[in-house]
């Protein structure tokens, strides 16, 4: 997910205010739709991202953190338990070669990967540190290694209730485990929650996985070439995009699956050299997060405010219950779909624990943060609203500075690693969105292309227009698919428990073994 | 005792080589049964669209049927036709490793290869599946030119 993540709720607030305040001097057209739009959306996106009374912590990520919670205590912390299990699953331990051929564990995961590996990893996290101090980093892994088990249940279910097809394709995702898994339990409402799961999920993909996207794309590109009309960068997106999910060019889509994976290892492995580079002040940096995670050193909020800007970005940047990596999970054969559950826990391990924490790290440890030399507290900026920075950065810029700081060349490669970010993840919701589209219209050659062309339309509307409302109520309709989504899962998850407890007991006694390699 | 060659085929004319040679070895030996194998190329550790992975299986089922139909069947049937006892079979994985697998599992005693021709840079960098089988297998491997 890497809307939000990006600019973070404020600064899509801020987008929208000054919509509304240009609104004020020159009412154009496009004023005048986003006023409309904003009016009749805007209940909705106060209520997803309304804060519990007294607090600033937004009700929709206690309720992520609450549920993957509960998931951790009711399945007795299976992302620890099955931890090596799952790699041995992705590395193909126990893939039988008769199947060779089929859409591997490694595969999943890599695709449902680079859905959410983006943005949230490189801007999220330097919202998060920025605002809520080293600390965030503590909470932010905490609450990655809870999303885990939200990440299991949902993915073991995806497998188990899909659709699959005499033509030998294969459809999965909520909208079918809450339809099949609730009428297999008698309970009623299941095929409600589908439809509501649907809409919001497509919603979500044309916004938050399509026009966001398009959005920071342009940005990106408009920051290094100097500003130019949005609405060429998205028609030149458009285009691919409609090349690769209409025209089946899958040369364009494999070229952007290979590049996608190695700018995510290159980030990494620029990370780890910053980090090895600063060797001497690994000890002090975690000291900080530490100290941070229960004091707050100083920033706004103190300790609450690390702890909910750890939380908000962990859950914003895994998607842990949002449901759509169900969707991408589901695609894989296996006769245990337990196993596929095993290998997605290790999602927000890769995403959150590892790469939100990498770049947290190097924020932190290039000393971007201002300490009063005095207190050896953080400093607040002017505005008292976040840590006062070198140069005054913020979100993209601030983790770009901290990386250019060890190598001045690394952030054109961010640059390039937002855009291709950006473009996979608008691949990967354009198929959420369709599966979506198609459990609510039905599969068929036509339905399926009036979606693509919708999709592709949307890509240039994204990245011409000053959209705040729009974007606002996108990122609204993805959490809203994890309302949903979580509350079938409550009822659910006593499935996944049985699933669990017979594959533990036949891997106990050896009926479920390696293949020898 | 049945002794059995594994012939593997790449769909080019060097597989045709291959299999004139196991049959001329065939017929030397005596008692033996030719297995015909293809090893579609195919690594677990690719990435893939969402869309792809939903496809897959189907594609799978295509793959094979086009190399059952178009190179291991024919290839089999003419086999038979020239009065030797042959088998086939299609299966996806790196060609090498997968080769050598069929071969110990199915009892075979060699394997029998055309020389492949693999695209420069990737052979320099890998070698080639003939190179790599020749390096690798269990069994004596032949290969023909």
């Amino acid at each position: 997910m890497k809307m939000l993540k990006q600019l973070g709720l404020p600064a899509a607030i801020a987008a929208f205010t000054a919509s509304a305040a240009a609104a004020q001097e020159a009412p154009g057209l496009d004023d005048k739709i986003n006023q409309a739009f904003a009016d009749l959306t805007g209940p909705f996106v106060s209520f997803i991202f309304a804060p519990f009374p007294g607090t600033g912590f937004p009700w929709i990520v206690g309720w992520l953190v609450i549920a993957a919670t509960v998931f951790t205590l009711y399945f007795a912390f299976v992302q620890l338990r099955f931890f090596s299990h799952a790699i041995s699953l992705v590395k193909g331990d126990y893939s039988d070669p008769n199947d060779a051929g089929e859409v591997s564990h490694f595969q999943a995961l890599a695709t449902a990967l680079s859905g959410t590996v983006g943005l949230g990893n490189i801007a999220g996290v330097a919202v998060a540190v920025g605002i809520g101090g080293p600390g965030a980093t503590f909470w932010m892994i905490v609450a990655g290694l809870l999303g885990m088990a939200s990440k299991f249940t949902e993915c073991t279910l995806g497998v188990k209730y899909r659709n699959e097809y005499d033509d030998g394709t294969v459809s999965g995702g909520p909208m079918y485990y809450m339809s099949k898994g609730f009428d297999e339990l008698g309970l009623p409402g299941g095929k409600i929650l589908a439809i509501l799961f649907s809409i919001f999920c497509i919603l979500g993909a044309l916004g938050g996985g399509n026009m966001f996207q398009a959005n920071q794309a342009h940005q990106q590109i408009a920051g290094i070439t100097g500003d130019y009309p949005g609405w060429i960068t998205g028609l030149v997106f458009a285009v691919i995009v409609f090349m690769v999910i209409v025209g089946g060019l899958k040369s364009i889509a494999r070229v952007t699956e290979k590049v996608v994976p190695f700018m995510g290892v290159m980030y990494v492995a620029a990370a780890l050299v910053i980090i090895i580079m600063h060797a001497d002040q690994i000890g002090w940096a975690f000291g900080q997060i530490f100290a941070g995670a229960f004091t707050g050193l100083g920033v706004a909020g103190g300790m609450v405010g690390a702890l909910i800007q750890g939380f908000r970005r962990a859950a914003f940047s895994n998607e842990a219950g949002v449901g759509s990596a169900a969707i991408a999970h589901s695609a894989v054969r296996t006769k245990e779909p337990i196993t596929e559950g095993f290998v997605s826990l290790l999602e927000p391990f890769i995403d959150t624990v590892v790469i939100c924490t990498m770049t947290a790290l190097v924020i932190i440890i290039t000393q971007q943060l201002i300490v009063d030399p005095d207190t050896g507290k953080y400093m607040l900026n002017e505005a008292g609203n976040a840590i006062a920075t070198v140069d005054g950065n913020s979100g993209v810029s601030l983790t770009s500075a901290a990386f250019g700081s060890a190598f001045s060349w690394f952030p054109y490669v961010l640059a390039i690693a937002v855009v291709l970010f950006a473009f996979s993840t608008m691949i990967s919701w354009s198929y959420y969105g369709l599966k979506a589209w198609t459990y609510l219209f039905g599969e068929g050659h036509t339905k399926e292309l009036v979606f693509k062309v919708i999709f592709c339309i949307f890509v240039v509307i994204g990245a011409a227009a000053n959209l705040g409302p729009v974007i606002d109520f996108s990122d609204a309709a993805i959490f809203a698919m994890a309302v949903v989504n979580v509350f079938a899962l409550y009822f659910l998850m006593k499935v996944v428990r049985q699933e669990l407890a017979s594959y533990a007991s036949r891997l106990k006694s050896g009926e479920i073994r390696k293949f020898g390699h | 005792m049945t002794t059995k060659i594994v012939i593997g085929l790449d769909g080019t004319e060097t597989g045709e080589r291959a299999i004139a040679f196991a049959k001329d070895l065939a017929k030397r030996i005596g008692t033996c049964d030719l297995l015909v194998a293809y090893v579609i190329e195919w690594s677990p550790y690719t990435f893939q669209t969402p869309e792809e992975n939903a496809l897959r299986h189907k594609r799978r089922e295509e793959e094979i049927d086009l190399a059952t139909t178009r190179i291991v069947t024919p290839a089999v049937d003419a086999l038979k036709t020239a009065g030797f006892e042959a088998h086939g079979i299609v299966r996806h994985g790196d060609v090498a490793e997968t080769l050598n697998a069929i071969t110990v599992e199915q009892g075979g005693s060699q394997i029998v290869v055309g020389r492949a021709s693999a695209d420069g840079f990737k052979k320099r960098l890998f070698g080639s599946s003939t190179q790599n089988l020749v390096m690798h297998a269990d069994v004596p491997v032949t290969v023909v030119n």
